[in-house]
């Protein structure tokens, strides 16, 4: 009241020129320029963690993807490998990695001195230079194809993980010194191989199609059983999580009377949320396994552990994307004499679709990279078998996945390790790239502008 | 024009189509209807109004059931429509929107084409045989609304591309195309502009031919400019009801003349 009578001395900004600011606006706009400050700084800090994190990860993974080879030429001696001269592989199989072993170490020396290099290593020393998972492939490709036997072959083999590790700047003749697992010899002869184009580094499909191999052998150590487990959960999640959750969120959402019950179904939904996935783990370990009889390290525990995980993520994203659509649009449904059912199924679910399908990926993508539970149900095994395909029961068949994998690969002694677990870390992002840019293309493709 | 009218309306003597006796609506614990009994006539157009939050809207909501699907609301007492009590047990909600269209306030054109949006409701009710029969559904639908002329030509654009006193008329359309025989209208016209709303009052008073026609307004000009029949609402209760030209010119209770000339409200 007092304010608008003469009398009173005016304050504030009313007083001065427009063209100066009084204190009062300069300690406003100071307060903004610091706070717009503050938040770029947080920014920047984010956006360097980031760079940080992924220029550490490629840097250490990106090697996983190239892997030395060396090309020789093997004599596959028909008295060693087809003893009873029938060149059938059932007999065949009799003979193991044992007999193929000279065979390849022969064929090793035979490529080196054919080549015109000269070394003094004894054949032992010769023969470390590829790895001992060569030994083995050869043996399953002479298996396939018996009519080889008898002939001279090119075969492309794996070099030993020091070898591979050399080519790629991890040993040095200083650290080979130190090895027992490797003398500057070798890498010498390594050299030679690579000079008389014998030694090749090329891309290494091996690491995403073969399953994983033992810890003396991280040259041959690949992701396929890790990869396909990982889909085959993903697929169980989808089949699962989605159709119970969004059926779960439109009841809730949409026909449940609201009251006591609904109420704490829903705080309990949010709950779930929030509990730890390890929790999830020990009830599919109590469940799943213990009670309903599933097998272990199957992928199809792991699917339904993560769909448990997955499924509060997805209720609650579907409810807030119907609950976003404007009741406006029931209304004039409801208004022509539709039901309530016709209502959601015509109008409120197309409209949401865009937010559900974005839930939904995002809770994959958290179940994907998800490690905790999968420990517990034995996900963790040392699974060298390809699961079958989903529909010859490849669901109960023991599996790894794309995040234990990686677990595995840490816990693991020999440094070649280390890329490994990081080239898994890639293709782990990838995938979830991959998945979160269908997300952003599913949104844009159903989002109705008008 | 409106001289025209007024003599239309002297001649109006239609019978009851809606007869309500003692409404009484509850939300929760709150008393939104007191004891409201009106009968509203066959091809009539009856305005209810009366200040904000008076009870207009709800009562109208009460005709078609919109209420049901508000949980804590609560019905008591009898609407009848042709003689049925709506709210027996025995009525399917969803079967009488079909018999009385809404319209709503704000213009809520689905997020499909035009075509869509009218042949939505003819479709889910099963009335039209095969495409053609559809295709004339959609046109004479739209012609009622007097929107045919305009969008002929972009059947297939989206209904929510249109102006919004195009999209009010496509929603009448979309009410008109299930051929009901009551049309409540919640302020149709107080999200449109005068030029829009002149329209869409156009087109009440050619709906009246057809229809029973409710309609709520805020607007007292647009009450007198469009009904016969004018309910005046205050606080849950309806306190005057009659012939548009004796409310506005002659009300009988002290409330009304305050509302109408501007007192309160």
């Amino acid at each position: 009241m007092t304010d608008a009578t003469a009398e009173t001395p005016r304050r504030g900004s009313g007083m001065g020129s427009l063209m100066a600011s009084d204190d009062h606006t300069a300690k406003r706009n100071a307060r903004e320029k610091r706070f717009r400050m503050y938040g770029l700084v947080a920014v920047c800090t984010g956006i360097l963690m980031l760079v940080l994190l992924l220029t550490s990860i490629l840097t250490a993974g990106l090697s996983a993807f190239r892997q030395t080879t060396i090309e020789i030429s093997v004599t596959l001696d028909a008295d060693r490998l087809d003893p009873e001269g029938n060149r059938d592989p059932a007999d065949m199989g009799k003979v193991t990695t044992f007999g193929y072993a000279p065979l390849l170490r022969d064929g090793l020396i035979g490529t080196i001195e054919g080549a015109g290099i000269e070394t003094d290593l004894g054949a032992r020393d010769v023969a470390d230079l590829i790895s001992d998972e060569s030994v083995a492939q050869l043996r399953s490709f002479v298996l396939a194809n018996p009519d080889v036997v008898g002939q001279t072959i090119p075969v492309e083999v794996l070099a030993s993980g020091r070898i591979d590790g050399f080519f790629k700047g991890r040993v040095t003749y200083e650290t080979a010194e130190l090895d027992k697992n490797i003398s500057p010899a070798q890498l010498r002869l390594a050299e030679d191989l690579k000079a008389a184009d014998l030694l090749r580094t090329g891309f290494n499909w091996r690491f995403i199609t073969a399953p994983d191999a033992s810890t003396t052998r991280p040259e041959a150590a690949g992701l396929g059983v890790a990869i396909l487990g990982s889909l085959y959960m993903m697929l169980v999640v989808l089949c699962l999580a989605l159709p119970i959750g969004v059926a779960a969120s439109i009841y809730l959402e949409e026909f449940a009377p609201q009251n006591r019950i609904t109420d704490l179904i829903e705080v309990n939904i949010s709950n779930l949320a929030a509990v730890p996935s390890i929790v999830f783990g020990i009830l599919g370990l109590a469940i799943f396994i213990n009670f309903a009889g599933l097998p272990q390290s199957a992928p199809i525990v792991g699917g339904l552990v993560l769909t448990l995980m997955t499924l509060p993520t997805i209720i609650i994203a579907t409810r807030a994307s119907l609950k976003s659509v404007p009741p406006s649009i029931r209304d004039a449904a409801l208004g022509i004499g539709a039901s309530k059912m016709q209502s959601v199924f015509h109008h409120v679910l197309p409209l949401a679709m865009p937010g559900i399908l974005t839930g939904t990926i995002i809770g994959l993508a958290q179940a994907l990279g998800e490690t905790a539970p999968l420990l517990l149900i034995g996900m963790v095994a040392f699974v060298r078998e390809y699961p079958e395909a989903p529909w010859d029961g490849g669901l109960f068949d023991p599996a790894t996945a794309l995040p234990v994998q990686v677990y595995n690969f840490t816990q693991r002694s020999d440094p070649a390790f280390v890329e490994r677990a990081s080239g898994a870390i890639i293709v782990l992002l990838v995938f979830l790239l991959i998945m979160n840019l269908t997300a952003i293309f599913l949104r844009r493709r159903f989002e109705r502008r008008w | 024009m409106n001289d025209m009218r007024l003599t239309e309306r002297a001649v109006d003597n239609n019978g009851t189509k809606i007869r309500a006796k003692g409404v009484q609506v509850y939300y929760g614990d709150t008393h939104a209807i007191k004891n409201v009994d009106v009968d509203i006539a066959d091809k009539t157009v009856t305005a209810f109004i009366g200040p904000s939050g008076c009870g207009k809207s709800t009562f109208l909501r009460c005709i078609n059931r919109m209420n049901d699907t508000i949980s804590v609301a609560r019905v008591e007492g009898d609407i009848l429509i042709d003689g049925e009590d709506i709210y027996d047990k025995r009525v399917d909600p969803v079967q009488l929107r079909a018999k009385v269209g809404m319209v709503f306030q704000k213009p809520n054109p689905f997020p499909k084409s035009i075509y869509d949006n009218v042949a939505y409701g003819p479709r889910i009710h099963g009335l039209a045989k095969d495409k053609a029969d559809l295709d004339g559904i959609v046109e004479s639908a739209l012609r009622r609304a007097a929107l045919w002329d305009e969008v002929k030509d972009r059947l297939t654009a989206p209904g929510t591309g249109l102006s919004g006193g195009q999209q009010q008329r496509l929603c009448i359309a979309r009410a008109v195309a299930t051929s009901p025989e009551v049309l409540l209208m919640d302020e149709p016209c107080s999200a449109l502009d005068p030029i829009a709303t002149d329209q869409v009052e156009n087109l009440i008073h050619e709906l009246r031919a057809n229809y029973s026609v409710v309609i709520v307004t805020h607007s007292m000009s647009q009450a007198s400019r469009v009904s016969q029949k004018t309910a005046y609402f205050h606080l849950g209760e309806m306190v005057e009801y009659g012939d548009t030209g004796d409310i506005f010119t002659n009300p009988k209770d002290e409330r009304t003349e305050n509302y109408i000339t501007g007192r309160i409200g």
